[in-house]
């Protein structure tokens, strides 16, 4: 595997991750508990399509097939998408919706700082401004662990349900393969196992002042770099690639 | 053609294109227009987004195209460009007092810092009253970059430009 095509399949990680995400919370729309809370969730949604718009725009000119942001948003299937499985479950109830932007939001607060200093100038520039934005996004998120968690008996149990069911994909968000290695040697990407200390670091402090437990999970789901995916992600494509599939091209 | 234009008059031209979504402000005066340049008889424009999902930019795009048209530049080309990043610094103080009258309370403080993640919420000024006694409502606002705030004295909710 040449640098070339490392940092193409990394690019789709990262972009893929944020897309997904991104268009999983703008389901959020309309459905938000408070009105404050649908608008927070629509600002934090667009960040996130934003932020893939311009790492997938970046891949496309890595991979030089003159496939654009749109072309690879749109056009590719289930099997060639590199989210996390983290990002494309289902939004749930919106204790759950927030144990997985707090878990995902952590991660990648600490994966963009490191990537902030790539020898990439694009992905440097990409981090940088991207790393103010999640900073918002995590400390609305963090903020909301700390009520739910801290609040009533009710909210502490959906928001403990929540980790629970997410906890077995968090750990792929740490496995490192072949792409990394290319990469960490050119001083692109960070060692993810970095990130990993100041995550866990960072994540159980918030879970304990939340008086919330950190799950224990034995079993790690993974799949993610290989395009193995849940069957959620296939209903989500479904929903977001229809209108671009059946009107090729069309404009307005 | 465009060679009968300066960088100069080229600006004063594009000062005249309003933030579609702040349009009290220009996209000179909020730091979105970073350069102009002749590249062989095209005219290269570079903008900056103030948020990477910013929606207006596109309409931006379209608005300089347009301008630019008028005084019949046809060969236009608008760069979108990440670094440096955009930063509420950027902002004028000039432009800070529009926004202000608009309603919009400006930046507080400089650029973003690491407080962000665990601080408080400041004591900002009611842009209708003056008062204090302010609280936020959301971080989250009309639009990416702005914070929704209430005033206690004056009851009126009002934007707060984040700083980023
Ligand atoms: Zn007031």
């Amino acid at each position: 595997m040449t640098v070339q095509e490392a940092k193409f399949e990394y690019l789709l990680r990262l972009g893929d991750s944020s897309l997904i995400i991104g268009h999983r919370l703008s389901e959020w729309c309309g459905h938000g508990p408070i009105l404050e809370e649908d608008i927070a969730l629509i600002n934090i949604a667009l960040d996130f399509v934003g932020n893939a718009t311009s790492l997938l725009a970046y891949a496309g000119q890595v991979e030089g097939k003159g496939r654009d942001e749109d072309a690879l948003a749109y056009l590719r299937d289930e099997r060639e998408y590199r989210n996390l499985l983290i990002t494309e479950q289902p939004n749930g109830d919106f204790a759950n919706t927030i144990a997985r932007q707090f878990l995902f939001d952590t991660y990648m607060y600490f994966l963009y700082e490191e990537l902030k200093s790539s020898k990439d100038e694009t992905i440097s520039a990409i981090a940088v401004k991207s790393h103010k934005e999640i900073t918002y996004h995590l400390r609305h998120t963090t903020e909301w662990m700390y009520r739910f968690g801290d609040g009533t008996v009710e909210s502490h149990e959906r928001l403990q349900n929540g980790l629970n069911d997410l906890w077995m994909y968090t750990s792929e968000m740490f496995d490192m393969d072949e792409v990394d290695a290319i990469l960490i040697k050119e001083g692109i990407v960070p060692d993810l196992n970095k990130v990993k200390v100041s995550w866990e670091k960072r994540v159980h402090e918030v879970i304990a002042e939340a008086t919330l437990q950190i799950p224990v999970t034995v079993f790690k789901q993974k799949g993610s770099k290989e395009g193995k995916h849940s069957e959620h992600l296939g209903f989500l494509l479904a929903e977001m690639q229809y209108v671009h599939r059946a009107h090729p091209g069309a404009k307005w | 053609m465009s060679k009968t234009y300066s960088q100069e008059q080229i600006f004063k031209i594009l000062s005249e294109i309003p933030d579609p979504e702040i349009p009290v402000i220009n996209i000179i005066e909020l730091g979105i227009l970073r350069e102009v340049k002749f590249v062989n008889d095209e005219c290269v424009v570079v903008i900056t987004p103030t948020y990477t999902g910013c929606p207006a930019m596109k309409v931006i795009e379209d608005d300089i195209k347009i301008k630019l048209k008028e005084i019949g530049i046809e060969k236009v080309k608008v760069e979108l460009v990440f670094s440096p990043a955009w930063t509420t610094d950027w902002i004028s103080d000039e432009a800070k007092e529009k926004l202000r009258a608009y309603g919009i309370a400006p930046p507080d403080h400089s650029s973003q810092d690491k407080k962000v993640l665990l601080g408080k919420a400041r004591d900002l000024k009611c842009p209708q009253c003056g008062s204090k006694n302010t609280e936020m409502i959301s971080q989250f606002g009309s639009t990416a970059c702005k914070a929704l705030y209430r005033c206690l004295d004056c009851k009126e909710p009002f934007d707060y430009f984040k700083c980023l």
